[in-house]
């Protein structure tokens, strides 16, 4: 090994050598430039090639960037619980009858399922979830909304997270109050026990760990809106997004 | 003057691997790093990092880091004389000898001599210097998206997101194999290695700081016979 004599070494400056790492380096730049143009594309397809499938099905797409996963956002300092025992979703405001609702009251009623795309506003997607749930428009006639009802507040347990809609974008079908998603649960980091579920708009309009639905007389912006997102949230239609509508 | 010099012999020579300023800039680096690995897995919803929350808050420390990260290395090479060695080490870093070939090649590694990083270092440098690059250029287009079509937008979260996940995996090899030699993570730490070590894994490299002390050592006699001459 140190069979060579020190003095006979030149300096590495003084030998013959090639560029071969500035060119890794140069290359791996615009590989990652060029990968703004294409990467999308590409990602989709390894999404959905059988690689990306394995992955999304095992779960292991929340660790590695390789199938669809959902990304869990929280408002405050971690997320809040409750368990099905303790949920209680109360509809209130300028309704007949204000109701009192528990999980097992919610999962009693005629369940509407949905199986859609679930759209983030920041670009990710995951297709074909599965939903279980009552449709808003449902409760909302069992409490009787007063004429002077035009829109409607939500609210959340975590103390902070607000939505709203329209009274006709919450009669929609496709606008559902979800206690399953999967066929399990709503879990906490997806918003649950109880979630809103809005199919057509971009996922914050969701309203996540719902405890509230109040009949107001107009629109007042919610959580995200405040950040700068649009109110009227259709997927494809607004935030300046041309994502495909679900 | 004799008797000094034969002290030095006596003594467990070190020589200097990494200065002041290449220290400095590595360390500012790393705790920057480590911010920015620890704000980007919880954004990007890693598995128990859920319960952090604050996402505005996480967002912006993120953002703040990645624009401080290249900072340090930038001001450190702009610096003239302080930023010599750290801009000898770049233009080490960007080039192999016909060693480093043979090293990379071969299984039986004996006889090669190794300048100052191994070609596994040198490549590290390569995939870390173009994420200096790939990471602040989408990242901020993830930051202020809106200029961007959307099929862009998804194409920076992918490369944001696979460029990350390279940097996890190099990072965490260039951590074990630091771990891994007591006398290399020396090197970073304080600064200096045995000469031992210099010679066993870095034979052209302690033969270009022998070389760099004797021209120190006659500059130096030149320095004090001219003194002595100018003040006969």
């Amino acid at each position: 090994m140190a069979d060579k004599p020190l003095k006979d070494l030149a300096p590495e400056w003084a030998q013959p050598s090639t560029p071969v790492t500035r060119r890794v380096f140069l290359g791996l730049s615009a590989l990652g430039v060029a990968g703004i143009a294409v990467g999308g594309a590409v990602a989709d397809w390894v999404n959905r090639s059988p690689i990306g499938r394995a992955a999304s099905s095992a779960g292991v797409a929340d660790l590695i960037p390789l199938g669809e996963a959902f990304r869990y956002y929280t408002v405050t300092d971690g997320f809040p619980s409750r368990s099905t025992a303790k949920y209680q979703l109360r509809v209130h405001g300028l309704v007949d009858h204000e109701l009192k609702l528990s999980y097992a009251d919610l999962a009693s009623r005629t369940p509407t399922h949905l199986t859609k795309d679930f759209q983030c506003v920041t670009g990710w997607r995951v297709t074909g979830v599965h939903w279980t749930g009552v449709k808003l428009s449902d409760l909302l006639d069992e409490a009787g909304v007063q004429s002077k009802g035009k829109a409607l507040r939500f609210t959340s347990f975590d103390g902070v997270y607000t939505e709203s809609l329209t009274l006709d974008q919450a009669r929609r079908p496709d606008v559902i109050v979800a206690y399953q998603m999967e066929g399990k649960t709503v879990s906490t980091e997806h918003g649950g026990p109880v979630r809103l579920y809005v199919a057509p708009m971009y996922g914050y309009k969701s309203c996540k760990w719902l405890d509230g639905i109040e009949v107001v007389d107009a629109v007042e912006p919610g959580y995200w809106e405040n950040e700068g997102y649009d109110v009227d949230a259709w997927i494809g239609h607004s935030n300046g997004r041309d994502d495909k509508p679900v | 003057m004799t008797s000094l010099s034969s002290d030095v012999a006596a003594a467990p020579r070190t020589l200097m691997r990494f200065d002041r300023v290449e220290r400095s800039v590595h360390w500012l680096n790393a705790t920057l790093f480590l911010l920015l690995l620890a704000t980007g897995l919880t954004l990007r919803g890693f598995p128990g990092t859920q319960w952090v929350g604050r996402r505005e808050l996480v967002k912006n420390i993120h953002v703040w880091s990645g624009l401080l990260l290249p900072l340090p290395l930038l001001a450190a090479l702009c610096m003239r004389r302080a930023g010599r060695r750290l801009r000898d080490d770049l233009s080490r870093l960007g080039r192999w000898t016909l060693d480093d070939r043979r090293w990379w090649n071969r299984r039986r590694r004996g006889g090669v001599a190794l300048g100052k990083f191994n070609p596994g270092q040198k490549l590290n440098a390569a995939f870390v210097g173009a994420s200096l690059i790939v990471m602040p250029v989408t990242g901020w287009m993830l930051r202020f998206p809106d200029p961007f079509s959307n099929s862009m937008r998804r194409g920076a979260t992918a490369m944001h997101d696979w460029f990350a996940y390279g940097l996890l995996f190099t990072i965490t090899g260039h951590i074990l194999f630091a771990l891994s030699d007591n006398e290399a993570l020396r090197g970073m730490v304080r600064g200096t290695v045995s000469e031992r070590w210099a010679r066993r894994e870095r034979p052209r490299w302690h033969a270009e700081m022998l070389l760099e002390a004797s021209a120190a050592e006659d500059d130096e006699h030149e320095n004090r016979s001219g003194t002595a001459s100018a003040r006969r």
